[in-house]
């Protein structure tokens, strides 16, 4: 039989909680769901759309009734449970309705904080909270025209746009001199104030409010010091506070919002609680993504999974007040040990802060351009040192010396159509429409449904934005932690720590031993487990083929077509006539249709058949050639010019040494592509200060960078360090290769990896600490000594099956 | 009608979590292997963009599109959420460890 769940509070945190555990457990308990509200689950941080006029009610459900008669739910809506007897494990309600539970699950969510003033209960007073209260507002605008809102804050703000946008004539009475002052400090709130004063809202800041005046309803609200305002509607916007009320009349111990420990866990272990209504680790919580995490991690322990933890949220907050950019995250106050990064300008209603302390961003307030929010979040979230970013980071991620596609920004202006994803085609409509549509919270949800930034990514800042804009306020964008997938909670480095402290050895003894929550993985894990297990263990790890994407797994790249190219290696570029013939009898031989140049300064032969792949690589191993790795995530090419051998510039020789570098560094995997360059004088025709590694020759020795990219988002290299002779350059490039290999996460490239985690900490380990390069360099060495088999040769002779049909028939 | 079935070859020649191409005159059909040695044949073509099938990283009763990332269902040939498109998919069944198809 089926166990019966009962959640009280059919909310947004509750309802997720469900969605969360159908996922998991589809038929494990018998559901019914308690709400107040008549209605079936709906999206309440909408509700200021909907004061608005943008969008209806029917916009914004989440969850109607049809969704819980399909999914077999029992919703008893517009029913108030009374009472919880957790000794019968029962509730009851009002109405004498008496439901029997196994888990109780409460997601009570928070209620307004009503000031206790004389005249507080008069009609007409009011907050701001549900569909009810947007009623009464939408209503009142109809037939009165003065409205006062009580409290600057998010939530009063945009009460008070909305009820503006209904026609009434709208002051805002603020206790501080500081508007949203739990996210702003004066100069933001002040560059705020004056732009809302000008779409025509009135204030009243540093007033106290006394007393509510009215006969029949509200009349006026007077103040501490006598003046008064007069107000045919009065909200409340002064605050929320967790709703406990029925957890502590049934004997659940509660602080501020019910006590809830990692796992969502009251102190009645038959008793979670999600949401608004929760105290967890002394935080209580008002915005969406903390909410969302928390469902999953309870999901997880009702499923009796019992592997996932909450362990609290950084948040922030970005949000669209009256169509005004503001991003708020952190102490962005500062104190004595902190410094501040200012930049302002009033005329255009732009001012940003961003708080250092020990090299790290630990707060930042944007105003009226928040395009860097994010970059600035996962900045104070991964603790980087941004001392060697410090004298450009206030101008944002892409003045950091660099540019490329993916630069353009503020999406607000653009019409519908213009195309935001250049990859697939998506345009701006169709993002926001799906938003809307199918109700969508986060960037993995937009990219399944629209395939927006689901191909190169460059414009992920893009769709964060209308992401934001379109759900607008409290919206929280960034969850505090990022699973690899959705098989696992754990993170890259939590995986990769655990595969090196409790020795797992296979992608199978990983997925056990973290509890995977699909035994066979899916296509974005396995590949990451093989990696890092290769990584962690080479020379006794055994390669899984079938969790290598298809161009590994047949050492050719596939087309759209179906068909493969072959690139065989060319050491630094340079062949000679004996090669070319080679290569143009088997082009003739398998009739190669496209034979190109590639940027790597080498030779791709296009449209190969795979059924001629093992032959046309003995072909190529006959006359010398090894597999050029075109295809993996591995080393690709070393790019070199002609050097001091032919160049009346070259200081150095360039093109020997970058065959040397290839000879050392070919056949290694690492987490993503992997690109070298030498240059023989700063002129640098090799272009190194794009590549993973590149090495600009000088005529006193060899300048070493690191970090470049020519691809989706240029990026210059850093420089890392100079050294005097061909063999320290190799050296280094081992031990810089190695430490990627190390730290890296699957699928990320040196560039964001080095602004993941800071030049300096690359320097460190590599340019000031001697031993640690060597260490780095001699297990890069070790690591090597069975890489470097060329896997066309192998493959020829192992398993030529693989590439032929198992059958023909007709 | 009794069903006409195609020998197609023996299990162990198909790798687990993989899978092998049998040519027809119709067209290729992808022949899958799951982990649990469960054996289903789709047309080699993803509904998307005609992604070779064959060639995608299997898990469960799925298949990733090699192209696109399309993750369509062995036992139906359906994409699975939120794409749509569905591919032909063929009975299959294994007797002595030999695989039959139905084309």
């Amino acid at each position: 039989m089926k166990e019966k769940l009962v959640l009280i509070g059919n909310g947004m945190a509750g309802m997720r909680t469900l969605e969360e555990l159908l996922k998991l457990a589809p038929d494990k308990y018998q559901i019914s769901v308690f709400g107040d509200e008549p209605y079936g689950n709906y999206n309440r941080i909408m509700l200021s759309p909907v004061l608005a006029g943008e969008k209806t009610i029917n916009d914004i459900m989440i969850n109607d009734l049809q969704w819980y008669e399909d999914n077999d739910v029992t919703l008893y809506s517009g029913q108030r449970v009374s009472k919880i007897d957790r000794i019968k494990r029962r509730v009851m309600t009002d109405d004498g309705l008496v439901v029997e539970y196994d888990r109780l699950l409460l997601a009570t969510g928070s209620k307004p904080f009503m000031l206790p003033l004389p005249g507080a209960d008069l009609p007409g007073v009011i907050s701001f909270r549900d569909i009810a209260d947007v009623d009464t507002m939408i209503d009142t605008a109809k037939s009165h025209n003065k409205a006062v809102v009580i409290g600057g804050g998010l939530l009063g703000l945009e009460a008070a746009n909305g009820l503006m946008i209904q026609g009434m004539d709208v002051t805002v009475v603020h206790i501080s001199d500081t508007l949203m002052n739990m996210q702003l400090d004066k100069t933001a709130s002040d560059m705020m104030l004056n732009e809302l004063k000008g779409k025509g809202l009135k204030f009243l800041m540093q007033h106290e409010s006394a007393t509510i005046e009215g006969k029949d309803r509200v009349e006026r609200l007077t103040f501490k010091d006598g003046s008064h305002v007069d107000a045919d509607l009065l909200v409340m916007a002064v605050g929320v506070r967790p709703n406990a009320t029925l957890a502590q009349s049934a004997g659940i111990h509660c602080k501020r919002g019910i006590v809830v420990d990692d796992t969502m866990q009251t102190f009645d272990p038959r008793v979670y609680a999600v949401g608004e209504c929760v105290q967890h680790r002394g935080s209580t919580f008002g915005l969406v993504a903390p909410l969302f995490e928390q469902a999953k991690v309870c999901a997880n322990h009702l499923a009796q999974m019992g592997i996932a933890r909450y362990m609290g949220s950084v948040t922030s907050t970005k949000l669209k007040v009256t169509g005004i950019d503001l991003f708020s995250a952190g102490n962005f106050i500062g104190d004595d040990d902190s410094d501040d990064l200012v930049f302002k300008d009033a005329a255009r209603f732009v001012y940003k802060k961003l708080v250092i302390k020990n090299d790290q961003l630990i707060g930042a307030v944007l105003y009226g351009d928040t395009v860097d929010s994010a970059w600035y979040f996962q900045l104070m979230r991964d603790g980087t040192d941004v001392s060697s970013i410090r004298e450009n980071m206030l101008f944002g991620q892409h003045h950091l010396g660099d540019s490329g596609h993916g630069a353009s920004n503020a999406v607000d202006g653009l019409p519908d159509e213009a195309e935001i994803c250049g990859c697939n085609g998506v345009c701006k409509g169709d993002i926001v429409q799906a938003i809307s549509k199918h109700n969508l919270f986060t960037l993995d949800e937009v990219k399944a449904h629209t395939k927006a930034s689901a191909s190169c990514g460059s414009c992920t800042g893009l769709v964060e934005q209308l992401l934001a804009s379109t759900l607008g306020s409290d919206f929280n964008d960034t969850p505090s932690k990022k699973a690899i997938c959705g098989c696992t909670g754990m993170t890259h480095n939590e995986v990769k720590t655990a595969i090196t402290e409790q020795q797992l050895k296979t992608i199978a003894e990983v997925m056990q031993a973290l509890e995977w929550q699909n035994p066979d993985g899916c296509h974005s894990c396995r590949p990451a487990l093989n990696y890092y297990l290769l990584s962690t263990w080479p020379n006794e790890y055994v390669d899984d083929q079938q969790s290598r994407f298809i161009n590994e797994r047949v050492h050719a790249n596939i087309q759209k077509d179906g068909t493969y190219s072959v690139i065989p290696r060319i050491w630094g570029g340079v062949t000679n006539p004996r090669e070319l013939r080679a290569i143009a009898d088997i082009s003739d031989k398998y009739n190669v249709p496209t034979v190109k140049i590639t940027g790597g300064q080498r030779i791709d032969l296009l449209g190969i058949k795979k059924d001629d792949l093992p032959k046309m690589w003995a072909d190529l191993s006959e006359a010398g050639f090894v597999s050029g790795h075109a295809y993996g995530k591995s080393l690709r090419t070393v790019k070199t010019c002609v050097g001091s051998e032919w160049c009346r510039f070259g200081t150095q020789d360039s093109t020997g040494l970058g065959i040397k570098v290839e000879k050392m560094t070919w056949g290694s995997w690492t987490p993503h592509k992997f690109k070298i360059a030498v240059s023989g004088c700063p002129r640098n025709c090799a272009e190194a200060t794009i590549k993973d590694f590149g090495i600009v020759c000088v005529d006193s020795g060899y300048e070493l960078h690191v970090g470049g990219n020519g691809g989706i988002k240029v990026r210059a290299t850093d420089f890392l360090c100079k050294v005097k002779t061909e063999e320290e350059a190799m050296h280094y490039c081992a031990a810089f290769m190695q430490l990627y290999r190390e730290d890296g996460h699957y699928l990320e490239r040196t560039a964001p990896w080095i602004e993941r985690v800071g030049l300096k900490s690359v320097q460190a380990q590599i340019v000031d600490d001697e031993a640690n390069r060597n260490q780095l360099a001699q297990r890069f060495y070790d690591s090597q000594k069975n890489a470097q088999n060329d896997p066309w040769a192998e493959e020829v002779a192992k398993q030529p099956q693989k590439y032929i049909p198992i059958k023909q028939v007709g | 009608m009794e069903t006409n079935w195609t020998q197609v070859g023996v299990l162990a020649d198909i790798p687990q979590k993989g899978s092998r191409v049998l040519n027809s005159k119709d067209g290729d059909v992808a022949v899958f292997r799951t982990s649990k040695d469960e054996v289903f044949a789709l047309f080699d073509q993803c509904p998307h963009k005609k992604g070779p099938l064959s060639q995608g990283i299997v898990y469960d009763k799925r298949v990733a599109c090699p192209l696109h990332n399309w993750v369509i269902d062995l036992g139906s040939g359906e994409a699975t959420g939120p794409d749509e498109g569905c591919t032909r998919s063929f009975a299959t069944k294994v007797e002595d460890g030999v695989v039959f198809i139905a084309l």
